[in-house]
């Protein structure tokens, strides 16, 4: 027996050399070769695919953080925009913005007197922005003493003008177009080069409002801005203590039973349901139950809480649970109480899990446009900066990615470049978020 | 004749002056009878050892001694544990007074992720031992002083205990432990982390704590519980099989299975 089994082993341990790999050898080694070469082969796709979109993005975006202007020189004659003479604000708002177009028409044959065009002179104003005329308008109201001079005006132009300015309008493209001839292009062209019409950074559309559908040149992304900046303080606000509370008293202090259980399980099953339930519940919960107003950033936030708990929940109980339980053991050895064991020692070592976590959330709310649908953010202008705090909260808005649907929604090609340009903020508003993440948990992390 | 002598004298000294007394203790974790009815006298300004194998209910037992138990659901403990006469599983006695009584140094040296100071002084602040912070810097003091650590720590007591060697961190343990002025210390393995240096220093410095405390250690090593204890416990499979002077329990055991574990035959 013990004579076989040497016999059988000797000549399979004698014949190998270690210089040589065997069969079985050569077949393990090329399985962990292909399933490196795999798995670099998906990162190459995934870092493909990102830059890519991040290549889409940027071109696409960066043209809407410029805009064209127009600059002309409107004579401003008393006698027409100040009847009575005494500078009386009041007779000077009467003048609509229609009483100002036939001064910045004059203005524009003026600039272009010297040019040879075919352009009837009604049709020159195809080239300015519906907005010319307010924003002189506007000018003269802030400072009446403008009346009676004549004042050089940087003003929008056109959408087309714009696109044409950045390549995005083509020649070829003016056919059907009844907005714009290809001869107004050649006075372009003419002024562009003697420094009338100029291209540079707009920051009227990072601080702006949305404009009519009419006026893309004007649409700008701030009041909206504003709008989520409102939204995320009432998440901040609500969601950072009743989520971390929750998970404190479930982590540390609920007993283990069937209904802890249960709202584990549901907390865990919340975190994946689609946001647009949570949309519904609160256009059900807060505006059709509670009558808080719609549209408002009070009844955004309410919602987006409720979907961000569950993440902060998870994140914070997992942040609880990595404690070491030594830790706990300490500080209920030299006779703290369950509560000081938490908030003197447990708390303080959880924090950049739970911030980490917290600040995910947020900038998944952030992100977030399918409920603000259902509670009447997505569609709506923001055409005015709230008044203050309160209403900030309370009045109707918008917010950046709900802003950004509405402009990828509406027809004219100069809307599309602004929601790309809108991305390109809501991005930027993401990095920063997920910077002071890392900077938090560089900064809150201990060792032990 | 003499040695005789002492060892009554002894005996009936630490009668009179008892501090823990355990009556018909069980311990159930769900469905396991973990402790199954320990008798034990536990005496003042002594050392008592718990000895036996692992999973004998030594250190289930220490955690009865404070209420530590408490924190697992599934636990329960049945029968009288007293100490100075009071019931300390009656419904009036709060675990954090009880805890400050009886202090605890656990197996793996756990300091907070704070200062040397810090560590000590969070025990008598969160009790308010100390009325002015001249007050918490003698407390914290002469807790390092008792714990030897006073020479080694005096000069870095603002930086965190977690840069000490695993012997300081324990010491500094113990210093945290006797700074909320406990009258029992339970020491759950103390030295199982620690080299023969550290070991011994530690040791040495349990024997010094006697004067104070009444200490009672958990320990998985013989020579240890021989060097230390004046009394020694054996346990095995949740029974107390002999409770005795140390020197009894080492020389003349009187049950075969206390004789089978110092003798390295089971366990």
């Amino acid at each position: 027996m013990t004579d076989n089994t040497a016999d059988m082993a000797a000549p399979a341990s004698k014949g190998k050399s270690l210089l040589a790999q065997d069969a079985r050898t050569r077949k393990r080694n090329a399985a962990e070769t292909r399933f490196k070469a795999y798995g670099i082969a998906a990162l190459a796709f995934s870092i493909l695919f990102l830059a890519m979109l991040l290549f889409a993005i940027v071109r696409n975006g960066v043209p809407a953080f410029t805009q064209t202007f127009v600059n002309i020189e409107v004579e401003l004659p008393a006698d027409v925009l100040d009847k009575n003479g005494n500078r009386d604000i009041d007779d000077i708002k009467k003048v609509s913005t229609f009483g100002y177009n036939p001064l910045i028409q004059d203005a524009l044959v003026a600039v272009t007197a010297d040019l040879e065009t075919d352009v009837a002179d009604g049709d020159l104003k195809k080239m300015l922005s519906s907005s010319a005329g307010a924003t002189v308008r506007n000018a003269v109201i802030a400072n009446p003493d403008l009346i009676g001079q004549t004042v050089e005006f940087e003003v929008l132009a056109s959408s087309r003008v714009d696109g044409y300015m950045k390549g995005r309008v083509v020649r070829e493209d003016l056919a059907r177009d009844r907005n714009l001839d290809a001869a107004h292009l050649d006075l372009v062209d003419a002024l562009s080069e003697t420094g009338g019409v100029t291209r540079k950074f707009n920051w009227a559309f990072i601080l702006g409002a949305d404009a009519s559908e009419s006026r893309p040149e004007q649409a700008g992304i701030g009041v909206a801005m504003l709008g989520s900046v409102f939204m995320m303080l009432v998440v901040l606000l609500l969601s950072l203590p009743i989520g971390v509370a929750a998970s404190i008293y479930l982590e540390e202090f609920a007993p283990q039973n069937w209904i802890t259980d249960l709202i584990e399980v549901n907390i865990s099953n919340l975190a994946a349901v689609p946001s647009i339930v949570f949309g519904i519940l609160g256009l059900a919960v807060f505006i059709q139950f509670a009558h808080l107003p719609q549209s408002a950033p009070l009844v955004g936030g309410l919602t987006l809480t409720l979907m961000t708990l569950p993440t902060i929940v998870i994140s914070t109980r997992a942040s609880l649970k990595a404690v070491p339980p030594s830790i706990r053991s300490a500080a209920l050895g030299v006779g703290a109480s369950e509560m000081q064991t938490v908030f003197h020692h447990v708390l303080p070592l959880a924090m950049p899990g739970i911030l980490t976590g917290t600040i995910i959330g947020l900038a998944q709310a952030l992100g977030e446009t399918a409920p603000l649908l259902l509670i009447g953010m997505v569609g709506y202008i923001a055409s005015n900066y709230p008044d203050g705090i309160a209403s900030g909260f309370l009045d109707p808005n918008s917010a950046m990615p709900a802003q950004i649907f509405e402009w990828a929604k509406r027809a004219d090609p100069a809307y599309y470049e602004r929601a790309w340009g809108g991305i390109i903020i809501l991005l930027l508003f993401l990095m920063t978020m997920n910077i002071i993440a890392i900077i938090l948990r560089r900064r809150f992390e201990r060792r032990w | 004749m003499l040695d005789d002598k002492y060892h009554a004298d002894r005996a009936v000294g630490t009668m009179q002056d008892k501090k823990i007394t355990a009556r018909n203790v069980q311990v159930f974790y769900g469905d396991t009878h973990a402790i199954k009815d320990v008798n034990v006298d536990i005496a003042d300004k002594t050392v008592t050892a718990f000895i036996g194998p692992s999973g004998c209910g030594k250190s289930t037992f220490l955690r009865c001694l404070n209420r530590m138990n408490d924190t697992i659901d599934i636990c329960r403990v049945e029968g009288d544990i007293l100490i100075d006469d009071e019931d300390i599983y009656d419904p009036r006695v709060d675990p954090v007074q009880l805890r400050a009584k009886v202090g605890m140094v656990f197996q793996k040296p756990n300091p907070f992720p704070k200062s040397i100071y810090d560590n000590v002084a969070y025990g008598p602040k969160i009790h308010g031992l100390a009325k002015t912070k001249a007050d918490l810097d003698e407390i914290v003091e002469s807790s390092l002083r008792k714990a030897a650590l006073w020479n080694e720590a005096k000069d870095r007591l603002h930086q965190p205990g977690t840069g000490m060697s695993g012997g300081q961190q324990q010491r500094l343990c113990i210093a945290r432990a006797i700074a909320t002025a406990p009258e029992i210390l339970l020491m759950d393995e103390p030295c199982s982390a620690l080299d023969p240096i550290a070991t011994a220093q530690v040791e040495e410095l349990i024997d010094e704590l006697r004067q104070s405390f009444s200490v009672v250690i958990v320990t998985h090593s013989m020579q240890q519980a021989a060097r230390v204890s004046q009394k020694t416990a054996f346990f095995h499979l949740g029974n107390l099989v002999e409770f005795d002077d140390t020197d009894k329990i080492f020389t003349n055991p009187q049950d075969p299975r206390t004789e089978s574990y110092i003798s390295g035959r089971i366990g």
